[in-house]
């Protein structure tokens, strides 16, 4: 296992190299700049000495190849730059946010699994029963409804007609602001996990171990809890580690919708301004969020099927 | 009798309520909203010029000037008094000798030399750099041949001695956000771009990036018995609807209103009697190339002015939330001539234009827009059907907002559709039409004319007020005239606010940006925030 989990791990490092090169060679070619972006509403008028002195700044007046070799060597000592719009460091913007962020996607997949799971089983243990039926329009409905919509709707009841929670904001980062926006961004996670649970969960009772099971004379709740849950498992982490690992990203409409300081709006504010040290940085993080969440759910694999181990 | 008993009684309480509602009262917390965007970019107000970050910067910083909204012009904040030689070049500030900043260092004249010679420092790149450049000394500093600025002098602690390179009313950029005084012992320390500290009438106690900011009364600020409020929450609400839904819900004292708000917040009786509206400095228009063919002629430009219904797109796209524009200037200018109409819609004018210019099959051009409702894609879509009736086909081509202002720097379109500045100083407004600025500073359409740069110049040079408005009137009307642009709109900015809230000013140059030390609430707002 140990083998196994540091063969993993290193793979992981080729990935990131070709994410980092990936990034850095759009935002090269890409048209638009951070000194355009600071006249864009045009509340001020341009200002070439400006615009000359930012590129001198930012290092901007440099050939690519330099910048390039600038870039690598600093992400090589753990360096993600300054910003061009806070001249902060990069790594400092997004540890003010990460957890914000972290804290939303783990209580969104929370929601989730926890209903997702659950009815998606159910459902598929009573298949064409009114609970199927309904769970299965449910989560055709939540697959299907935009996110910003779903938020606005929550904030409707919740905090203008009910009162119950607020509508926006992070607070003393309570769980009270932390509902309407893990709801939201929950439901979408939700509804795959219903459906793919019960897909899943279908297929292995139709499998011919189970009947063999049952006709062992064992009783139809070990056989689900031994068989049929372990064997639909391997799915269901599927589902949830692919779910979890964009919900960081995906996050961006309901931070904005609720004022939530994550660093998915961070990255869509610094690509609208093109702040690309930021952007590379913000975009590195959620590779890697994604890369640690997709490791993991291997080893979990490995863990409930030994035949992954090996292969 | 009875009724006469009642009416008196009513009238009694009415004046009793109006009375009280006039009495400014101390203490309480306002939920301020940031709309523009979904975060503050930076706490350190040098490096932005973003109105988004002068929300947050003008509750904790000041600056030599401010905006006073009711007079509608600059007026001296950390000095008491000026005075200025006799050639208009050289001014002298007694500074406020009670301004403090928040960890008790008391203003003097060092800070205010410091914080200019910060924001020049070509090194460090800031925005605000352009706003001193007529400082005597600053192109010097600025090219690494002086270590100082020669034009800033102290004269005591103080007493501060500027002077410019011509005649100026240096007011209109020395009120800057951008400009803010820091105190120079901790001003540049990196501590200070997370912890800020300044002179203005609340202090800085915290923020959580992407969400709000959190400041709280100054008590040792330099005016006696303001600022009212105890706190301000400075919320980060960048999506319209959600600012609705917490505005409705009593969570937030103020919201922004966007077109269709706006006549949703007037249809409502519960809402209509709190909007507050103000024409701002901002000129909706469509930029024409004037090196590109068929906008060399100026028959072609007007032409297009005398095509478009403006009011029409007024009514229906942005739903009365602007007022039809005339010219360049703003109607709150001073030089706004107030007889000159704007182009009248009549396409069969526009028709005889296209002709005599040798277009009388019309012709073809796009118009470079960002996807923004109010000066954007969707107008450009609007006016499609009105050029088609007299033979012009115009496309947008649709451009990311950090691409738009590059693309028109460097002079690559046919046209463009912008929201431009242009005010609260006229004279700088103008200058953007002046032949010797370059299209890479804000000459956008490339305008030379000859009739103008007299004009200008000689407004440029005039000492007496009354005559510069004068000068600048005539060549504002004469930019109407010649029309580089589609004269569009002026913008209508539209805050809502709520009934507990007082002290509100209709500021033209940006209606977001608030004197907070004004502001106060009355015993009616919900107790959250008493």
């Amino acid at each position: 296992m140990l083998r196994f989990t540091i063969r993993r791990l290193l793979q992981m490092i080729p990935t990131v190299i070709v994410v980092a090169l990936l990034i850095f060679v759009i935002f090269s070619v890409v048209p638009g700049s951070f000194a355009a972006s600071l006249i864009a509403d045009g509340r001020a008028d341009a200002d070439p000495a400006l615009l000359a002195r930012l590129n001198r700044e930012f290092g901007l007046d440099k050939p690519l190849y330099e910048r390039f070799a600038q870039y690598l060597y600093d992400i090589a000592r753990f360096d993600l730059g300054t910003s061009f719009r806070t001249r902060q460091p990069v790594v400092d913007l997004i540890e003010a946010r990460i957890w914000a962020s972290l804290k939303l996607a783990v209580a969104a997949m929370a929601f989730a699994a926890a209903f997702g799971v659950p009815l998606g089983f159910i459902a598929a243990l009573r298949p064409g029963s009114l609970l199927d039926t309904s769970t299965m329009i449910g989560a055709v409905s939540g697959l299907s409804m935009p996110q910003f919509w779903l938020g606005l709707l929550l904030m409707y009841v919740f905090a203008l007609q009910l009162g119950w929670l607020p509508s926006f904001g992070y607070g003393d980062g309570g769980l009270l602001h932390l509902i309407l926006p893990a709801i939201t961004l929950g439901l979408t996670p939700l509804a795959l996990l219903a459906r793919t649970t019960r897909a899943g969960v279908l297929d292995v009772l139709n499998a011919d171990f189970i009947r063999t099971a049952h006709s062992k004379g064992m009783s139809n709740a070990r056989v689900v809890r031994w068989h049929v849950a372990r064997n639909a498992l391997v799915l269901i982490v599927t589902t949830v580690g692919l779910q979890f690992g964009s919900l960081m990203g995906q996050a961006v409409v309901i931070e904005k919708l609720f004022s939530w300081p994550g660093i998915g709006s961070l990255l869509v504010d610094s690509v609208a301004v093109r702040d690309i040290p930021t952007v590379q940085g913000t975009i590195l993080v959620i590779v890697l969020w994604f890369l640690c969440i997709n490791t993991l759910i291997d080893l979990v694999y490995a863990a409930i099927d030994p035949r992954i181990k090996q292969g | 009798m009875l009724r006469a008993l009642m009416l008196t009684g009513l009238l009694a309480a009415g004046t009793t309520a109006g009375a009280l509602a006039q009495t400014p009262q101390r203490g309480g917390t306002l939920n301020f909203t940031a709309p523009y965007g979904t975060s503050f970019s930076t706490l350190d107000v040098h490096a932005t010029p973003s109105v988004q970050d002068d929300i947050f910067a003008s509750a904790i910083h000041r600056s030599l000037y401010r905006w006073d909204a009711a007079r509608n012009e600059p007026v001296l904040e950390l000095a008491t008094e000026v005075n200025v030689s006799a050639d208009g070049t050289v001014f002298t500030y007694k500074l406020r000798p009670n301004a403090v900043f928040h960890h008790g260092k008391p203003l003097t004249a060092d800070d205010v030399i410091w914080t200019y010679q910060r924001v020049a420092n070509p090194a460090n790149a800031f925005p605000g750099a352009r706003y001193l450049a007529n400082i005597k000394g600053v192109a010097e500093y600025a090219d690494g041949k002086a270590t100082t600025i020669s034009g800033l002098r102290k004269i005591d602690d103080h007493t501060l001695e500027i002077t410019f390179v011509g005649p100026v009313n240096p007011g209109f950029t020395l009120m800057r956000g951008t400009l803010a005084i820091y105190p120079s012992d901790i001003g540049g320390t990196p501590e200070f771009a997370t912890k800020p500290v300044g002179l203005g009438p609340f202090r800085f106690v915290e923020h959580v990036p992407g969400s709000q900011a959190v400041v709280e009364r100054f008590d040792r600020y330099y005016k006696e018995g303001r600022p009212y409020l105890d706190r301000i929450n400075l919320v980060i609400m960048g999506d319209a609807s959600a600012r609705d839904v917490a505005f409705r819900n009593r969570e937030i004292d103020v919201s922004i209103l966007g077109p269709a708000q706006y006549q949703a917040y007037l249809a409502d009786p519960a809402l209509k009697e709190h909007v507050l509206e103000v024409a701002e400095v901002f000129t909706r228009n469509i930029g024409f190339n004037l090196s590109y063919k068929p906008f060399t002629d100026r028959r072609v430009r007007q032409a297009i002015n005398h095509a478009i219904n403006s009011p029409l797109i007024i009514q229906r796209l942005a739903r009365n939330k602007a007022y039809p524009a005339t010219s360049w200037l703003p109607l709150s200018a001073p030089p706004f001539d107030k007889d000159a109409v704007p182009y009248a819609y009549d396409p069969a004018k526009a028709r005889t234009l296209l002709a005599e210019a040798g277009y009388a099959n019309g012709f073809e051009f796009e118009v470079n827009a960002t996807p923004n409702e109010s000066w954007g894609v969707p107008i450009v879509e609007a006016i499609i059907p009105m050029l088609a009736q007299v033979g012009i086909k115009v496309r947008p081509r649709p451009v990311e907002s950090a691409v738009h202002a590059e693309l028109v720097t460097k002079g690559e379109f046919q046209a463009y559709i912008w929201s431009n500045a242009t005010g609260p100083d006229p004279l700088s407004a103008l200058q953007c039409f002046y032949s010797k600025t370059p299209r890479t500073a804000c000459n956008y359409t490339g305008f030379n004319n000859p009739e103008f740069d007299k004009l200008f110049e000689a407004a440029q040079a005039e000492r007496d007020p009354a005559k510069q408005t004068d000068l600048l009137r005539q060549a504002n009307n004469l930019i109407q005239q010649e029309a580089p642009v589609w004269f569009f709109n002026y913008n209508k900015a539209v805050m809502a606010y709520q009934p507990w809230l007082h002290g509100l000013q209709p500021n033209a140059t940006e209606m977001a940006l608030q004197n907070y030390e004004d502001l106060w609430i009355d015993s009616t707002a919900p107790a959250s925030r008493r």
